[in-house]
């Protein structure tokens, strides 16, 4: 049996060192305050906020989720309150903690995801994480990471402004995930972060309407992993860039496989609101896992499939 | 605090079609609890993986139990129903603001509760020291009237006019004549609303417990957002949190 602290779980995205690979999905953590409460943040490798705009979003009007089999729907629609405030609250609080912060950035233009990376540009944060894959909201969004020379002209465009390293989020909801991951990279993207939720539909047959005021809802959950692994294998294969999987991660064999599977980092998103210690719990198994099978350092795990 | 624990069930009973009470035996949620806070219940089936958010009826603090009423709304509560004394359920909780309490001292207090609004108004009632009517409206079947009576003077409103007032909640307080200087509430929206109206009628203070389809429960995912007259501190716009901000509401604070 090895010591704990012979463990080496630390990894590097694009020079940032991460303490472990585990870390938030955005969106589903708010900026940490309310899940703090529950896990002690020191031990995450990263909080990624909920995306933030230039200016407060007030999202999409209610229902916003709907629980489907193995999983939810959600159209929550990118409700945020505007980067001055999120500087001015919400990042001093996350930097009491001992981890990395990584902003998810929202925008409905090219110009309105760039005023928030400049915005950023000075202020304490590790990584920029662009959502150009959110499928609730009509502008912007996954409008953005549909189209391969939409994917590397934003990316680009983010670079010029960009003083942290740039992580592309990229959607599920297309033909060929490589396209995109290739387009982020000819673009100039550091990481890539995959999946955002899968666009489905549930309709409530007592109320004879659709679930989601939105009618449609970005699918997450247990049920969507297999997807995920797959598209983790397949741009891990198709790109030199390090790689954040997400998808339907509720635990330490989860995180596991998109590890295997070729991901340096994994976020939880969903397993949260299942169980408030599930960020936590993932970092403990994985130290499980390792020390149980003679593995001194999370790299001999990464990408071995 | 909040927590999220693996409790057990000290007994379930079926108490009207498809509402039943359930007292839960936890460590640490029943001593923390206010009344018109909730709770979050899991399923045992992992493919229902979100909580169902159910409200607190009553608050044993002594023995650290709590009784929550709830009506079968589809697989998850049907599951819950299911569970005998003795089963483990795991809640997070307790969640939410509850009832101002403070705010009824010295004053004469009306609890309103329609449906399956009415469970938070018992233990409500019970913490309420002064004078307190609770007028509660049910479609037909009547339910914890008898403990409601107990905890203060009970009038009753159904639809079919089987008990009470035939109508709703404010058609028996017109017919029994009833004044108060403030208002606690929790039903379905549409009573809310003609309960808000009826309070700005009287110059009264109305509180109302409100309710949407949550996910994380403790103001995270910004799932059950409910729209607020006024821009919200913490949302930046016109939207609070039902689960962390309220479910409990000054009724002018809130669109309804």
């Amino acid at each position: 049996m090895m010591k704990k602290d012979s463990l080496h779980l630390g990894v590097s995205l694009a020079g940032v060192e991460l303490k472990n690979p585990v870390m938030t999905a955005s969106g589903t953590f708010g900026s940490g305050a309310e899940y703090s409460e529950f896990v002690d943040l020191n031990q995450l490798g990263a909080v990624v906020t909920k995306g933030v705009a230039n200016v407060p979003w007030p999202g999409n009007p209610t229902p916003r989720i709907a629980e489907v089999y193995g999983g939810m729907l959600n159209a929550i629609g990118l409700q945020n309150p505007g980067m001055e405030v999120f500087c001015k609250r919400d990042l001093p609080f996350l930097k009491q903690f001992d981890t990395k912060v990584i902003v998810n950035v929202c925008g409905k233009s090219t110009q309105d995801y760039c005023e928030v990376v400049e915005r950023l540009s000075d202020e304490p944060v590790d990584l920029l994480e662009i959502n150009i894959s959110c499928p609730n909201v009509k502008e912007g969004g996954i409008a953005f990471g549909q189209d391969p020379k939409a994917v590397e002209a934003i990316t680009r465009e983010i670079k010029k402004y960009a003083k942290q390293p740039v992580i592309m989020k990229l959607s599920p909801n297309v033909t060929d995930i490589t396209e995109m991951a290739r387009a982020a990279e000819s673009g100039g993207a550091d990481v890539l972060s995959l999946i955002n939720t899968l666009t489905g539909m549930k309709i409530d047959i007592n109320r004879r309407t659709f679930a989601l005021a939105n009618k449609t809802g970005g699918m997450s959950g247990p049920a969507v992993k297999p997807i995920a692994v797959r598209m983790v294998y397949q741009v891990a294969h198709a790109v030199q860039l390090p790689i954040i999987g997400m998808g339907g991660i509720s635990n330490a064999e989860d995180a596991l496989e998109f590890l295997m599977a070729g991901a340096t980092a994994v976020s939880i998103g969903t397993a949260n609101f299942v169980n408030p210690y599930a960020t936590v719990e993932t970092v403990h198994g994985i130290e499980e896992y390792m020390r149980k099978n003679n593995v001194s350092d999370i790299h001999e795990l990464i990408g071995i499939v | 605090m909040k927590i999220k624990e693996c409790c057990t069930v000290i007994s379930q009973e079926c108490i009207a079609k498809d509402i039943y009470s359930m007292w839960i035996s936890t460590k640490a949620i029943a001593r923390e609890a206010k009344p018109g806070q909730f709770v979050s219940v899991y399923t045992k089936d992992a493919s229902r993986l979100l909580p169902r958010p159910i409200s607190l009826c009553e608050i044993d603090r002594e023995k650290d139990a709590l009784r929550i009423v709830y009506r079968i709304a589809g697989d998850g509560t049907r599951e819950f129903s299911r569970l005998r004394a003795g089963d483990t359920i795991d809640i997070l909780g307790p969640l939410g603001n509850g009832f101002p309490l403070e705010e009824a001292k010295g004053k004469r207090v009306m609890l309103m509760g329609g449906g399956i609004g009415i469970p938070p108004m018992l233990e409500t009632a019970k913490a309420i020291q002064g004078e307190k009517i609770i007028v509660s409206g049910y479609r037909d079947e009547l339910f914890l009237t008898e403990e409601l009576n107990a905890a203060g003077q009970l009038y009753l409103a159904t639809e079919d006019g089987s008990a009470g007032t035939k109508g709703n909640v404010l058609d028996a307080v017109k017919a029994n004549r009833l004044e108060a200087d403030l208002i606690f509430a929790c039903g379905p929206t549409p009573m809310l609303r003609a309960i808000k109206a009826y309070a700005l009628d009287k110059g009264i203070p109305c509180w109302v417990s409100m309710e949407e389809k949550m996910a994380c429960g403790i103001g995270a995912c910004l799932a059950c957002v409910c729209k607020s007259t006024e821009v919200d501190g913490h949302s930046q716009v016109h939207n609070k949190r039902i689960c962390k901000d309220g479910p409990v509401f000054l009724s002018t604070e809130v669109e309804l």
